[in-house]
């Protein structure tokens, strides 16, 4: 089962945090420090996977950003970075050409994207199309319902 | 930072002239998220936008509270919230109003509500439970997506007590119309087993249902739930073995449908966690392991595209393969699996074959030859996670050859690792490959070896390190010279090292060398102790050297002072530390300190090299029963147990003095110092024991792993036409190794034995060299003997565990009577310091039974079984006296070889050297202890062996006749004690031969439930016409030996509990460093104690055992702030106080 998973800068700023696991703030801050930091200082030849107190990490990065997972000893390493990897697809698919500055202003987004593809640290929906299926769903409620209400809202409040 | 911002700065004008374009209308450019994101981006410093941040959270922690924000808003705001959070920021005010978007919000709001509470809180959040009723009401909607969302937050974060509300409805929604429902709805389920197995386990048929889906996904959700049942209970699911054969065939036949195939590889996921569950049901089990043979072969072979997905099948599938029971063509197909991965160029690929050759190593030790060349380059791989995992690998394939090679490789990667993990576990596995072959290269390689690792793990590495080589170094080996060698060569390697000034050296490191100075420095006779004295004087002034080290130092400056006359030093560090505000410390400069004034005392007190001696201890601490005797005439209340005062407390409801409670065992312990033991509590034993040289000759399972090996691999390991081949192909690709090259080369190896080439590089020899080195002694003939970890170890080896485990107990046996809350080095300290009344303790016994070669021992109340007999019997040996008393032959586990008796040879051997008196084979396939001497004179000697039945305890006695001539008339007979011997309590032989023994048996009961019982006897025999002698003895029995399991079932329980009235409560220790704190805990008592688990729930456990013959004591345990709260009850009043005193003792020694 996956631990969390981590998404963060070249610069090391965090740009979206999924934890599987139950941990306290101060713990999720430190694992964030602590790894962020091993991750940057890696080359970019180092294989992608790394042994970390008694968890596996794998990363990947795509253009800026880092993706960075934790997973349990028995997990595959390889099915990870293909995890990553449909993660950005997702991404690249719902955004249309995803760059850094789509998660960042989007990072909710995002989230939604992640909660369907992966839950509780198992992949729940592995077809691309169903999660972005899934997504479109309740978007597409987003649209309707939020038309009436702001027309209204402007009414009310100007 | 600064080219970011840049970046971002000049992308914003472009995003928001694209704003109004579809796919990036989606950015909220404009929005108050954007314009602080914005602003962040525009600082320079930390510090602004730790104030800016704290001026918008101030901002928003307005607009939350305020009534006129909308939910709408209220959303926005929410978003913004998060993003402070993720930078690390608490808004723990806006969490409530998470909880509340989540229940009044429209669709759209509720979804940023429940994205919010699962990003904010966790599982054990009490405000989680305000979300529980939106929850309930979200899943009985009628719109799908509000469902699909409450069955989402159910599956990331629910409080595990609200379970059985929710969990109708998610059942419900198992039979749902939608897949994505039915999926969530089982993904739920999945995440409600995690965290509460208990709650679900009425609904596994439902579980079947899930994996008879229609839908693959929802199928595939199922299986996450079956791999965890089946991981934790793998005989219950063999059943379905074939259903997921025949899933797996399908995915790998391409029969789902095409959405589910990932870049053309189809379901990988699926066929991973197949293959996964299959591993799981196939270990150990041959005849399920033969239904997946099939499947597996099909999924190796259509994994041939050359894709990272398939890559990670591949690994899977070999993982599986060598779990299940083996098939040799799947072996060999995993086998070169495998191949593809350590000769792949791509460094991910090549990790991972490393870490499969280390999964597969120990069953197949001929792959690792295969890839010595590959291994040997990642040997030297840039990328340090490489390196870890050869050394990883090199570490499972050490012999005694190669250590040394292995070892330094080690060093090396451990002095530039700079994470603390790693140090941790590379320094543990040094160490014990040191401790494991200890003379490999010579005396000076352990030594200098373990300096490193002292001194590189500092103070983070695993406490035991330095306490194992210190016992290693004082228990020694087999060899006196060797043992002598090594001692002074760690004597003259601290000396040397203390010559430099101002070394700084880690504390444990100090503690070590402080000790082996004090205890060895009399054998490098060329420097004076007063030298070392001064050296560690010095020492002790340095700033860095903390308290607890000082102790040690102290206490080898008490050793060494017993042995020079140096007042000066001494009196100094007496004089300075008896002000000490360190209480450990003040206690060892006065001890010091008076020892020094009695020249006589500290010399017999304090005897040169008697680390190992062992040390008798009064438990019962009789020595003191004068004084209480006094107290009590004087009119003082009599001693109540802890659990009576508890109770009385709290029936008076007075005040709770418990944290006093502690200093107790302190304020004994300087009595147990001076005291005088009283008999009580020892039994005596005569040293009856085989020989060492019975072990085995030394190294001899060394030997045999070069045999066969030299046919193919020869001397220098490596053969040298394979060399030219593999060489060439370095030149093409350096740094890489063409796929299958190396194969092919392994092939022509073989048949072409005469390429030798003389133009290898110099680099490459070298290599080769190393190869060499590093798989010396690896080959198919020692495949049986690299199978386990545990066959590997040498004889040698497996002799240290046993001594390890029997000195652990030692030490722990002794601390249980009075220093239990002191440190190692006390104990130490003492242990000498004991040393002294303890033989003379033995002197005294002596003369009372009229023997000379007996060795007292003190007899452990908690001695339970079988299993610890081995330590015991070790212990015996090791309290030897000069007189030649050899050490026992003796194999560890519980049962003790015994060895034929040889009447011949008897004769001319001393007495002791006698090898004990074999079991009736009926018996000795039982558990039982190991064979004890009772009494012994010239003419006769009476030994004893409790046997551990279900429904009793027998003891069998061992009547030998030493002399040569018949002996008459023989009576034994059982005085009456809190023990009873049932059947007769005298038996009799009319005549036993000289060199004869003779043995009776008798069962033993414990009328009345006590800690521990002395079974006293007497033997009467005539050795000579008309002349009877008489000869006493005694054995100590504990309560642990008549404990045994009661298989009840918990309904039985419940009725058992109500039913009696004799109850006893008490905190226990927690063995809290397991994963699983409680069922470690009653693992090990359930070990120790023969107890039987009933069941765990939860935080509780209930155990039950029955006294022999049938007195029933029921335990309830319970885990309470850190501690085993524990409650027994029986029908017995005794029996529960009795047995939560073995339970405690059982703890304290783990």
């Amino acid at each position: 089962m996956m631990q969390f998973m981590l998404l963060f800068s070249r610069q090391g700023k965090l740009r979206l945090q999924k934890w599987y696991v139950p941990l306290s703030d101060k713990e999720k801050k430190k694992i964030t420090r602590e790894l962020v930091q091993t991750v940057l200082a890696r080359k970019p030849k180092m294989c992608s996977f790394l042994e970390w107190r008694d968890l596996k990490i794998v990363y990947k990065r795509y253009a800026s950003l880092y993706f960075c997972c934790a997973i349990e000893d028995q997990d595959n390493e390889l099915i990870t970075l293909e995890i990553i990897h449909r993660y950005v697809e997702l991404l690249d698919k719902y955004f249309g050409s995803v760059c850094e500055l789509d998660i960042i202003f989007n990072f909710e987004k995002a989230y939604f994207i992640l909660d369907e593809f992966l839950l509780g640290g198992e992949a729940q929906e592995t077809s691309k199309k169903n999660v972005l299926k899934a997504i479109e769903q309740a978007d597409l409620l987003q649209e309707e319902a939020e038309t009436p209400r702001s027309v209204l809202e402007e009414i009310g409040l100007t | 930072m600064s080219d970011v911002v840049e970046k971002t700065l000049t992308a914003l004008p472009s995003l928001l002239s694209l704003d109004s374009q579809p796919g990036t209308g989606k950015l909220s450019g404009t929005s108050k998220l954007g314009n602080l994101i914005r602003n962040i981006a525009e600082l320079t410093s930390k510090h602004d936008e730790e104030k800016l941040i704290k001026k918008e959270l101030a901002a928003i922690k307005e607009h939350v509270s305020s009534p006129n924000t909308t939910l709408r808003q209220m959303k926005e705001i929410m978003v913004r919230m998060i993003y402070c959070e993720m930078l690390g920021y608490e808004a723990s005010f806006g969490y409530i109003h998470a909880i509340k978007l989540a229940q009044q919000g429209s669709l759209l709001e509720k979804r940023v509500g429940y994205l919010a509470v699962s990003l904010f809180l966790n599982e054990s959040h009490e405000l989680l439970l305000l979300l529980v009723n939106t929850v309930l009401k979200d899943l009985q909607s009628t719109n799908l997506i509000e469902v699909c969302m409450a069955l989402t937050v159910t599956s990331q974060i629910f409080p595990k007590d609200m379970i059985p509300a929710v969990l109708p409805l998610v059942e419900d929604k198992l039979q749902h119309s939608k897949e994505i429902i039915r999926r969530k709805a089982v993904l739920a389920l999945y995440k409600f087993y995690l965290i509460a197995p208990n709650q679900v386990q009425h609904i596994h048929d439902k579980f079947r249902k899930a994996l008879c889906d229609k839908d693959p996904d929802v199928m595939a959700a199922s299986l996450h739930i079956y791999g965890q049942m089946i991981k934790e209970n793998p005989e219950g699911y063999k059943d379905l073995t074939e259903s997921f054969v025949t899933i797996l065939k399908q995915v790998v036949g391409g029969k789902l449908p095409v959405e589910f195939n990932y870049h053309s590889v189809p379901a990988p996921w699926l066929q991973i966690q197949l293959l996964r569950i299959l591993a799981l049901l196939g270990k150990d089990d041959q005849s399920t392991s033969e239904l997946m043979y099939d499947v597996l072969d099909e999924s190796v072979r259509r994994a041939e595209i050359n894709h990272n997905m398939t890559y990670a099948i591949l690994f899977e599938c070999v993982k599986t393969v060598y779990t299940i029971y083996p098939k040799s063509d799947l072996l060999e197909k995993a086998a070169k699996c495998i191949g593809k991965f350590v000769l792949s160029p791509k460094i991910n690929l090549k990790y991972l074959g490393l870490k499969a050759l280390t999964y597969v190593i120990q069953q197949d030790p001929n792959l690792a030859l295969q890839h010595q060349m590959t291994i040997i380059e990642c040997l030297d791989h840039s990328d340090p996670i490489v390196k870890r995992e050869t050394l990883e690998l090199l570490y499972r394939i050490t012999n005694g050859q190669n250590v040394t090679v292995i070892v330094e490789k080690m060093l090396d990667f451990l002095r530039q690792s700079k994470d603390e993990y790693t140090t941790i576990d590379l320094v543990g596995k040094v160490a014990e490959l040191a401790e494991k072959y200890p003379f490999t290269d010579n005396n000076e390689w352990f030594i200098q070896t373990m300096n490193i690792v002292l001194s590189v793990g500092g103070d983070v590495m695993q406490p035991d390190i330095p306490n194992n080589f210190l016992r290693l170094l004082a228990e020694g080996f087999e060899n006196e010279t060797e043992d002598h060698q090594l001692r002074l060569h760690a004597v003259n390697s601290y000396l040397s090292l203390l010559e430099k000034d101002n070394v700084h050296v880690p504390q444990r490191f100090l503690q070590v060398i402080s000790w082996v100075l004090g205890e060895y420095f009399f054998l490098k006779a060329e420097t004076k102790p007063e030298v070392v004295l001064d050296k560690l004087g010095r020492l002790l002034d340095q700033s860095f050297v903390t308290s607890e080290t000082k102790g040690w130092i102290i206490a080898a400056i008490t050793k060494l002072s017993s042995h020079t006359v140096c007042p000066n030093t001494v009196a100094e560090v007496a004089q300075k530390y008896t002000t000490s505000l360190d209480t450990v410390l003040r206690q060892h400069a006065f001890e010091l300190k008076h020892l020094n004034e009695d020249r006589d005392l500290i010399r017999r007190v304090l005897p040169l090299d008697a680390s190992c001696e062992d040390i008798e201890v009064d438990t019962s601490l009789s020595f003191l029963d004068g004084f209480v005797a006094d107290a009590l005439g004087r009119g003082a209340a009599p001693y109540k147990p802890h659990h009576q005062r508890q109770e009385e407390l709290s029936q008076e409801k007075a005040l709770n003095y418990e944290p006093y409670g502690l200093s107790l065992p302190v304020s004994l312990s300087s009595c147990s110092i001076t005291g005088r033991q009283s008999p009580t509590g020892l039994s005596l034993s005569s040293g009856l024991s085989g020989n060492s040289t019975e072990m085995g000759p030394k190294g001899g399972s060394n030997s045999l792993k070069l045999e066969g090996v030299r046919n193919v691999w020869g001397k220098e390991g490596y053969l040298p036409q394979k060399e030219t081949t593999a060489e060439g192909t370095l030149q093409v690709l350096p740094g890489h190794e063409g796929p299958g090259t190396e194969e092919s080369a392994m092939e022509n190896a073989s048949l072409q034995p005469d390429l030798a080439s003389p133009t290898i590089p110099e680099e490459d020899q070298e290599k080769q060299q190393l190869a060499s080195s590093l798989f010396v002694g690896l080959g198919s003939h020692n495949t049986l003997c690299l199978m386990g970890k545990s066959e590997n170890t040498s004889q040698r080896f497996r002799r240290k565990t046993n001594k390890t485990q029997e000195s652990s107990n030692a030490s722990e046996k002794f601390s249980d009577s009075s220093i239990s809350s002191r440190s190692t080095v006390e104990s130490l300290m003492d242990n000498n310091i004991l040393e002294n009344t303890s033989s003379e303790q033995e002197t005294e016994l002596t003369t009372l039974n009229q023997s000379s070669n007996q060795a007292s021992e003190f007899q452990d109340s908690t001695t339970p079984d079988g299993l610890l007999n081995g330590g015991e019997r070790e212990k015996q040996d090791m309290s030897s006296d000069p007189s030649g008393q050899a050490p026992s032959l003796f194999t560890g586990g519980d049962m003790v070889i015994l060895q034929p008796s040889c009447a011949a040879a008897e004769n001319e051997q001393p007495p002791a050297t006698r090898p004990p008196p074999s079991l009736p084979t009926e018996l000795s396939q039982l558990a039982h202890s190991g064979v004890q001497g009772l009494c012994s004179n010239e003419s006769i000697a009476v030994s004893a062996c409790k046997i551990y039945k279900d429904d009793s305890v027998v003891l069998v006695v061992f009547i030998t006749n030493k002399s040569t001539s018949a002996i008459k008339d023989i009576i034994v007979r059982f005085a009456p004690t809190e023990l009873k011997v049932s059947e007769s309590t005298s038996h009799g032989f009319p005549l036993l031969e000289g060199q004869n023994t003779a043995n009776c048996q008798c069962s033993v009961l414990m009328e009345k439930p006590c800690a521990q019982g002395a079974l006293v006897g007497s033997i009467a025999y005539q050795a000579e016409p008309e002349k009877s002698s008489e000869l006493q003895f005694s054995l100590a029995f504990a309560l642990a030996d008549f404990i045994r399991p009661l298989t009840i079932s918990t309904e039985e329980y419940g009725k058992l509990w109500l039913a009696f009235s004799n109850d006893v409560k008490q905190n226990l220790k927690l063995l809290s460093d397991a994963k699983d704190p409680l069922t470690a805990t009653l693992n090990a008592l359930k070990e120790t104690l023969q107890l039987h688990i009933v069941d765990i729930i939860g935080t509780e456990g209930i155990v039950a055992c029955q006294l022999l013959p049938a007195i029933p004591c029921l335990l309830h345990c319970r885990i309470n702030t850190g501690m085993l709260a524990v409650w027994l009850r029986s029908p017995s009043p005794d029996l529960p106080d009795c047995l939560l005193y073995q339970c405690q003792k059982a703890i304290q020694k783990l």
